[in-house]
């Protein structure tokens, strides 16, 4: 059968500007393979697309194909003795937290949204609350099928095609595209007994996560980007672990939020009235409560579309990783940067992280990260440049999953393990077939766009 | 008792999704495929997903001789339990395909009635022996009226209405009811990237008002329901206007 495909215009989570790419959308291995062939065929450059989490330009590119993988979304094997499990790369998070919470098993690291796809927790080698404690996804991958660019499916893994495997954790789709993938489960259950207390600025956030680190399985540090001075850094520490036998919280439905909010709604007035509410609402002294597994690890996906409250123009995400000895300086840095820039923040999350993954381009380092939205308002760009010179500056490096706007000097500076992963590519790939318009504007591969 | 939902034609996209709905409210499903491995990739999903019994059996619906050992399969596979067929294959070429090569017409025919029909004759006595369960068949909006852009397709649908209203009368006596399920569009394989889709269901809406009809006792469903509205207004254009309209 000849292989359809659907002009789509594809946008990533921050919704930067779109592109337009023809899409395919397999509904198994073999239309996959079709489907790639069939760009091949026309000299089309392509790229696989999961649940379109990442925040940049990761997952689209211009004039390219798009190979979506929605429909591939079947588990296909599961041994509840060893917590294994074999899905297909469009299986989401969520699929997974239906299926294996209720026998006791969770995924092994989850992203702060459970609608991304294991092909893109792969691809992005994403990391969660426990990255200290667990590392990232790829850090549980037995095994990857992969579609390769000259249209062979290869089984990789730490032992088979080495190359191969640590150009796909963290690679960002360049290696080709993940058909299926076989990982390692953990033990969970459906609620978290969660320590959350209120923390009065920065240096105090580093002194709670320092203590925490070898002993809380997860944490995370919710921190108002908008208070500055001896307040700057000020937030909310939580720390949590699964509750034994912890009754599920009812699941409850997602609020939609149906229009574009204006620009006005996330004025600095009323980020920061959120702000200081979200902070009091939480007591200095500290408090345990019992919280639904989802209300902890995504309590943004009660909104589902909230990235529309910024608006038409979207927003950016900036997320850096500082190694530890430049962290506190380069991180009070960026909050000051913010803070006097005026440019509204819902969210900043600050997180440690233990170790490197095993991708060429795995974003982990033991550092601490912090995540920040930025709406796309005037002024965002040189902010994000600011913050950009800043990380980099510190030894730090940006995150090319929430990445839209780094340079390709600041990339090359910052990720050593690129010339192994380019040269990955120029075995893999020598063509250039998979590419993204984030890639192009990195030049991987001396691939400029 | 479990149910049990025999499932034809069980890679397409609704299918798929019905396979996983049913399973989810509790029945076991027969997948009956011509690709296997694909259709064991789905079992066992849902096997893994429902704890419900899932299995595969090779289909090949064009292949009549071999409808005989599919039947039987499936009683064998149903055991004590109710038997329910849901009938989802079918083949739509695109009509400037058929235009351009009659000898499309056969096939499409076969593909999408005449091989629906005498299976489910096939399957009648043995529903009728039972007393009990459902047959969901899948009919299609292409199938109220003989569109420009889809008369072939719509004409074998068309067939396949008239044959489920009749064997819906002979099962009836008997305790079996059957459902003719008329989706709109739905975002498939089938439409992916076609022009002029407006109003694109997912299988997931269709696969639910699929099981709702069963239970319901529903006859004739289009899913969603909007539809029939929408072709009630086609039908009843004048047939002087309507061969002019470029639908
Ligand atoms: C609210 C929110 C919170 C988040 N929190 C975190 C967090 O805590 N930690 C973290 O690490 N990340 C986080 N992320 C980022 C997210 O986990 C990653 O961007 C992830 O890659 C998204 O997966 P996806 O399925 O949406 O992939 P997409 O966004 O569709 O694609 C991302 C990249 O993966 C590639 N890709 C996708 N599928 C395949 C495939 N089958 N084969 C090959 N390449 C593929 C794409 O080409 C692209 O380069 C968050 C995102 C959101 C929106």
């Amino acid at each position: 059968m000849s292989v359809r495909w659907k002009d789509l215009r594809l946008t990533g989570w921050g919704r930067g500007p779109a592109s337009a790419a023809q899409a395919a959308r397999p509904e198994r291995a073999s239309a996959a393979a079709e489907a790639l062939a069939a760009a091949r065929g026309e000299g089309a450059a392509l790229f696989a697309r999961g649940a379109g989490r990442s925040y940049g330009d990761a997952a689209q590119l211009s004039g390219g194909r798009a190979l979506l993988t929605a429909r591939l979304d079947r588990i296909l094997a599961f041994d509840a003795a060893t917590a294994r499990v074999e899905c297909e790369a469009g299986v989401t998070f969520r699929a997974l937290l239906d299926t294996f919470v209720p026998r006791g098993f969770v995924p092994p690291v989850s992203p702060g949204t459970a609608f991304v796809t294991v092909g893109g927790a792969i691809a992005a080698d994403v990391h969660g609350k426990n990255h200290d404690r667990h590392g990232s996804f790829g850090d549980h991958v037995d095994w990857i099928d992969m579609l390769l660019a000259d249209g062979r499916i290869v089984r990789t893994g730490p032992d088979a095609e080495p190359e191969l495997f640590r150009a796909t954790l963290g690679g960002m789709g360049l290696s080709g595209m993940i058909l299926r993938a076989g990982f390692r489960l953990l033990p969970g259950s459906p609620a978290l007994a969660v320590h959350a207390r209120r923390i009065a600025n920065l240096e105090e956030f580093f002194a709670a996560f320092a203590a925490a680190r070898d002993s809380a399985t997860y944490s995370v540090g919710w921190v108002d980007a908008l208070a500055r001075g001896r307040s700057l850094g000020r937030g909310i520490f939580e720390t949590a672990e699964f509750a034994a036998g912890g009754a599920a919280a009812p699941a409850r439905k997602p609020l939609p939020v149906p229009f574009d909010l204006p620009a006005f709604a996330l004025s600095g007035p009323s980020v920061r009235a959120f702000n200081e509410i979200y902070w009091r609402r939480v007591p200095s002294a500290g408090r345990e409560d019992v919280r639904a597994l989802d209300a902890f690890f995504y309590p943004l996906d009660r909104l589902s579309d909230w990235h529309r409250l910024y608006g038409r123009r979207g927003f950016y995400q900036f997320q850096s990783v500082v190694p530890d000895g430049a962290a506190l300086p380069a991180v009070r840095a960026m909050l000051e940067t913010v803070a006097s820039g005026g440019n509204a923040s819902f969210l900043a999350v600050l997180k440690t992280l233990g170790s490197e993954g095993r991708g060429f381009l795995s974003f982990p380092m033991r550092g601490v990260t912090l995540a920040l939205d930025i709406p796309r308002s005037a002024g965002a760009d040189e902010l994000m440049k600011k913050l950009e010179r800043i990380s980099c500056d510190a030894g730090g490096r940006i995150y090319l999953a929430k990445d839209a706007v780094m340079s390709p000097e600041t990339f090359r500076a910052t990720y050593p393990g690129l010339p192994a992963f380019e040269a990955a590519l120029q075995r893999l790939d020598p063509a250039g077939r998979f590419a993204t318009d984030q890639s192009r504007r990195l030049a991987i591969g001396g691939r400029a766009a | 008792m479990s149910d049990t939902w025999l499932i034809l034609g069980a890679s397409s996209a609704i299918a798929r999704a019905f396979a996983r709905v049913a399973a989810i409210r509790g029945a076991d499903v027969l997948l009956a495929a011509r690709d296997i491995d694909d259709a064991g990739a789905t079992a066992v999903d849902i096997a893994i997903r429902t704890g419900r019994r899932a299995e595969v059996v090779a289909f090949d619906a064009t292949d009549e001789a071999a409808h005989a050992a599919l039947v039987e399969r499936a009683r064998a596979f149903a055991g004590e339990g109710t038997l329910n067929v849901f009938l989802a294959f079918g083949a739509m070429p695109e009509q400037s395909a058929i235009d351009a090569d009659p000898m499309l017409v056969g096939p499409t025919i076969a593909a999408n009635f005449t091989s629906a029909a005498v299976l489910l004759h096939r399957l009648a006595p043995v529903l009728e022996a039972r007393g009990a369960g459902a047959v969901v068949a899948l009919g299609s909006v292409a199938g109220d009226r003989g569109r420009l852009k889809n008369y072939v397709y719509g004409s074998a649908k068309a067939g396949l209405h008239a044959y489920l209203q009749g064997l819906r009368a002979r099962l009836v006596r008997k305790g079996v009811h059957v459902v003719t399920l008329k989706p709109g569009f739905v975002d498939t394989a089938m439409t992916w990237g076609l022009p002029g889709m407006f109003l694109v269901a997912s299988p997931e809406t269709i696969a639910a008002a699929a099981l709702d009809a069963a239970t319901r006792k529903r006859d004739i469903v289009y899913a969603p329901g909007f539809w029939w509205g929408i072709m009630t207004i086609i039908r009843h254009i004048p047939e002087r206007i309507f061969k002019k309209l470029n639908i």
